[in-house]
């Protein structure tokens, strides 16, 4: 709660390169495509400064609010990741109720609520009134929300499509009673127009725990189901999130329940400063201009991370100035020479304990709860860093069940725990996924195409500062070592898919064989009775046993390394089999978290799941089920 | 081949002709039931076989000689085919012949049932016995008597026991007339007055069903079909040559080789067959001198070594003049079996018969024994059977 409370301390600005872009080149390039005459006193009397909140209201579709479906979706999506990101970082599993109102026939209202800390009322008409405005923004940590725009940009798209201010209900203090307040963004301003401000009484429903926040948006939109919509968002949002409990009442007023799954929250991300060659040389005059330090090497060794005093000094003689060059005195062309010296530079890669994965098993039992398939892995990378920045890449696979066998498979990816549902072509994990050599796997795969087959993949990428390709936030910017992380994980989860499926075929192969032997048993042994007087009960069981045991051999392997978890469904051939494969019997990697424990203590929540699966036997995690 | 020509014609429903042992005389009633005594032993042995392997967990097998060219030999001082030693091992817990081994111990059941009611079945009967659903599924135990059929035999010859013995006999085809009598299960058949038709001869001619009581004839003419029968018949051939006339409806059933080889051996009397030119002709032959491939194991009781091959000759096309319209061309099917003909080990230095196929191969045609009705319709049992067995003109 502290660094949320604290973090808007920092001064809001709203002259960063991305909000700066547009104040200075939209006016120039306007000018340009001029036809009528214009003189430079004409065109001065034109030029004005642009709002930030001005030139997205133009430009929305950046924001992803480029149609109605869309803009409805996107909406919900702000709302929730914030408030997952404010309960984590309050310490607080996630509860979080969503409910979609439809007023008229493209007219929503979206709620949104939270049981996280709440927001100080002070904060309130800045974080909702202001875009570029966030606690996230100037920090390097994993966090879902990170460019201070989402929640403000939600409102405004609301505001000027109905009007209507934005609501928010929150409560930031368990004595003390929420506040409520209407705000509305002045968009030529970039400032917060507070329509209402009063004490909400009744606000135990709302946070039956004390804290929370609740943010009501009317917008036009339009709802629909399917791919891209509310409800896959929310589907993939429960997936990766399997600590969270959703609920989600439809416009359809139907009350959906995404329950949690896993009790524990995820550790909490520790923030880092840059690293010196993740930044680029805008950012550096920048952090110059801005820094409290006031020599150079001090500069090197607060702002970043990696930087000791040696390394200060080293960095500084490479450009040509010493630790102790006064900060204010270094204008372009020696931070150029810095930023030279920083490439040149050896420096340790950043640290990556501020990095907290999903980690396979959670992303396990999320895919077992979300996607009904009946061979699950996932595997987990060790971090690395692009540009500076660490992250870490995972992936976890589903196979077969109830996914449809006949179409391609389907990506599901994931930055920081948020369902990226636009742009797949854009984005560098679809791309690792058509990289990927699946036809090693067992699976058919076309040309430049995804593979075929009962396949959902889910890539995960977990960073600090995820590099979109643009402010919706919408698809992962393709970097080489970000593909080759996925890759790696992808052909890891690939590799014991392969060997499943190459065993499953076998398997079935066997059951074949084993049913065919069955048949003619019975045969056998009655003959035998009566040509030799011979009990046939007792040679008919002598016979099968040893065609059990002809047969058995693929399943005592299966046994060994497969970790069956519902036997029986071997012999009907409809049902599920649920597997998680066992780690490779590697030593290199051996102690791997995956499975195991999953499976042999399922997580308490799965149990009171009311889906349809949960009519299905318990998976027992020893193989005793017998054949019938 | 010669196999599957035979397995197009159709098994025909037989009436169960009376065969059963309680018309038999009271000697021979004996002899059945030793004969009975000892092919359920041979039953129960191959069932013991299996139930102590299944209780040991060992794969139960049956051996089963195989029924190939390559394992059949030529016994040259004996003239005739014997059944080699390889078997091929039939098991159970193997895909392609767990079905079949299930068949053969169903037929081995089928048959102790038969032989303890002391009652015979047709192979089609035999089929029909053992057929039904398997348990549990809705698949049946035979598919159709085709399946049956060559599992039957296989049982044959793991047994080592005649078809007659397990009380299954194959259809019935073959026609017999002339000069005898004989005695089929108790009741006088004289043959010299069986009308246009004839008699049929029995599936199963073994001495204690049938007897020969009186023969005037000097010798056998066995011709290949019915239809060339009738017309020796007709030309009353067995009356004016004194002989016996047989037919055997294309590749003669076991009933009639069996009576050849009784007629030759007891009573001493050649056998000559007249049979068309052509691979399936010389094949036919080949079954009634040496014995088949097939059934190789009961050649000794079936062969008739000494049987002479009278015509059709590939040279008769010039010798007897006949017309273009006989020549029947070829086909290439029928080049390889005359080729694999010749290569057969009683033929292959018999230089008479590698000069006939190679004639045959040279003419590019063959021809049926009709194909002498052009000339006129008595040619055939006036002219040419009178004169070949006058100028002692055949092969051996
Ligand atoms: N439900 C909430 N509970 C507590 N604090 C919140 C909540 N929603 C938003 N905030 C605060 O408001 C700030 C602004 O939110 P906003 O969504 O506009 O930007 P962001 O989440 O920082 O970045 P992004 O544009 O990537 O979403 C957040 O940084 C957070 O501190
Ligand atoms: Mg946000």
């Amino acid at each position: 709660m502290s660094t949320l409370l604290a973090a808007p301390t920092k001064k809001p600005r709203t002259t960063m390169s991305k909000a700066r872009k547009p104040t200075t080149s939209p006016p120039s390039r306007k000018t340009k495509t001029r036809r009528s005459k214009a003189t430079a006193q004409t065109l001065a009397g034109q030029q004005r400064e642009i709002s930030v909140s001005e030139f997205f209201a133009k430009n929305r579709h950046l924001l992803g609010f480029d149609n109605p479906r869309k803009a409805l979706l996107t909406t919900i999506k702000e709302a929730v990741d914030n408030a997952m990101d404010a309960c984590e970082e309050g310490g607080i599993l996630p509860d979080i109720f969503v409910q979609v109102l439809q007023l008229g026939e493209t007219r929503f209202k979206v709620t949104v609520r939270d049981n996280g800390p709440g927001i100080v009322k002070q904060q309130i008409e800045h974080i909702f009134g202001k875009l570029l405005y966030g606690s996230k923004f100037h920090r390097l940590k994993m966090s879902r929300g990170q460019q201070g725009i989402g929640i403000s940009a939600a409102g405004m798209y609301g505001l000027m499509t109905t009007g209507k201010p934005v609501l928010i209900i929150s409560k930031p203090s368990k004595k003390k009673p929420a506040h409520e307040m209407r705000i509305k963004m002045d968009t030529s301003k970039n400032r917060a127009e507070v329509v209402s401000d009063e004490v909400h009484q009744e606000d135990d429903k709302l946070f039956p725990q004390g804290t929370g926040t609740q943010v009501e948006i009317e917008l036009e939109g339009k709802y629909l189901k399917g791919r891209q919509s509310i409800d896959e968002y929310l589907e993939q949002t429960a997936i990766a999130n399997p600590h969270a409990h959703i609920t989600y009442v439809t416009p359809g007023n139907e009350t959906r329940t995404f329950p949690r799954s896993v009790d524990e929250l995820p550790d909490e991300p520790k923030e880092i400063k840059p690293h010196p060659k993740g930044i680029e040389l805008g950012t550096l005059i920048q952090m110059l201009e801005r820094t409290e330090a006031a020599k150079v090497g001090a500069f090197l060794q607060n702002d970043f991370c990696r930087v000791g005093p040696s390394k200060a000094k080293e960095i500084c003689q490479t450009a040509g100035m010493t630790n102790m060059t006064w900060v204010k005195n270094v204008g372009h062309r020696e931070a150029e020479a810095l930023y030279k010296a920083i490439q040149e530079v050896k420096l340790t890669a950043p640290p990556t304990d501020c990095l907290v994965p999903i980690g396979s098993k959670a992303l396990l039992a999320g895919l077992l709860k979300g996607v009904k398939a009946e061979f699950y892995t996932a595997s987990t990378r060790p971090p690395a860093v692009y540009r500076g920045n660490p992250f870490q890449i995972e992936v976890g696979l589903a196979f077969g069940g109830e996914l449809p066998a006949q179409e391609t498979a389907r990506v599901i990816r994931f930055a920081n725990r948020v369902p990226l549902l636009y742009q797949q072509a854009e984005c560098c994990s679809f791309k690792a996924v058509l990289d990927a050599s699946w036809k090693n796997y067992e699976l058919s795969q076309p040309k430049g195409s995804l593979p075929l087959g009962p396949l959902v993949v889910m890539i995960h990428m977990a960073s600090v500062w995820v590099p979109f390709t643009s402010e919706s936030k919408e698809a992962i910017a393709d970097y080489d070592e970000i593909r080759k992380e996925m890759k790696l994980a992808l052909q890891e989860c690939g590799r014991k898919l392969g060997t499943y499926l190459r065993r499953r075929k076998r398997m079935q192969r066997e059951s074949e064989r084993r049913s065919i032997f069955e048949r003619y048993i019975r045969e056998v042994a009655k003959s035998c009775e009566k040509i030799t007087g011979a009990d046939a009960k007792k040679l008919y069981e002598a016979l099968l046993r040893q065609a059990e045991r002809r047969t058995a051999q693929a399943d005592q392997q299966l046994d060994d390394e497969g970790r069956i978890l519902n036997e029986t469904a071997r012999l009907a051939k409809d049902e599920q089999v649920v597997i998680v494969p066992a780690q490779q019997p590697d030593p290199a990697n051996n102690g791997n978290e995956i499975g195991e424990s999953l499976f042999e203590n399922p997580p308490k929540p799965q149990r009171r799941k009311t889906t349809k699966r949960s009519r299905k036997k318990p998976r027992s995690p020893r193989r005793t089920a017998k054949r019938k | 081949m010669a196999k599957k020509r035979s397995k197009k014609t159709p098994t025909m429903k037989t009436p169960s002709p009376r065969t059963s042992p309680r018309t038999t005389p009271g000697s021979s009633a004996t002899v059945t039931k030793d004969r009975d005594k000892k092919t359920l032993m041979k039953i129960d042995e191959l069932g013991e076989a299996i139930v102590k392997s299944s209780l040991a967990q060992r794969d139960p097998h049956v051996d089963i000689p195989m029924r190939t060219v390559s394992n059949t030999k030529f016994n040259k001082s004996k003239r005739i085919l014997e059944m080699g030693s390889n078997a091929q091992r039939r098991n159970l817990f193997n895909l392609s012949m767990a079905k079949k081994f299930m068949q053969t111990v169903l037929l081995a059941d089928g048959c102790k049932d038969l032989i303890e009611a002391g009652k015979t079945l047709s192979l089609r009967g035999m089929y029909y016995k053992s057929l039904h659903t398997i348990e549990g599924t809705n698949e049946k135990t035979f598919n159709d008597q085709s399946e049956s059929d060559p599992v039957l035999e296989d049982l044959e010859v793991s047994l080592g026991a005649l078809r007659e013995e397990l009380h299954v006999y194959a259809r019935k085809a073959g026609t017999i007339a002339g000069n005898i009598t004989l005695i089929d299960s108790g009741d006088e058949i004289d043959c010299r007055r069986m009308g246009s038709g004839g008699y049929s001869i029995p599936s199963i001619c073994e001495p204690n069903i049938i007897q020969f009581k009186k023969c005037e004839a000097k010798f056998v003419l066995h011709v290949e079909k019915n239809t060339i029968w009738s017309r020796f018949n007709e030309d009353r051939f067995w009356q004016t040559h004194n002989c016996i006339l047989t037919e055997g409806g294309g590749q003669p059933p076991r009933g009639v080789r069996r009576l050849l080889r009784r007629l030759h051996e007891e009573l001493g009397l050649p056998i000559y067959c007249l049979l068309d030119c052509d691979p399936w002709g010389h094949y036919i032959y080949s079954v009634i001198k040496q014995g088949s491939i097939n059934l190789a194991f009961e050649s000794q009781r079936m062969a008739v070594p000494d049987a002479k091959f009278i015509g059709i000759r590939a040279e008769d096309y010039e010798r007897c003049e006949l017309s273009d319209d006989v020549k029947i061309t070829l086909t290439d099917r029928d080049i390889t079996r005359a080729k694999q003909i010749a290569e057969y080990p009683w033929f292959v230095d018999k230089k008479p018969w590698q000069r006939e196929i190679k004639r045959m191969l040279a003419n590019g045609f063959k021809m049926e024994v009709e194909s002498l009705i052009t000339k006129d319709i008595s040619y055939v049992t006036e002219t040419y059977v009178p004169q070949r067995l006058e100028e002692r003109d055949f092969l051996d």
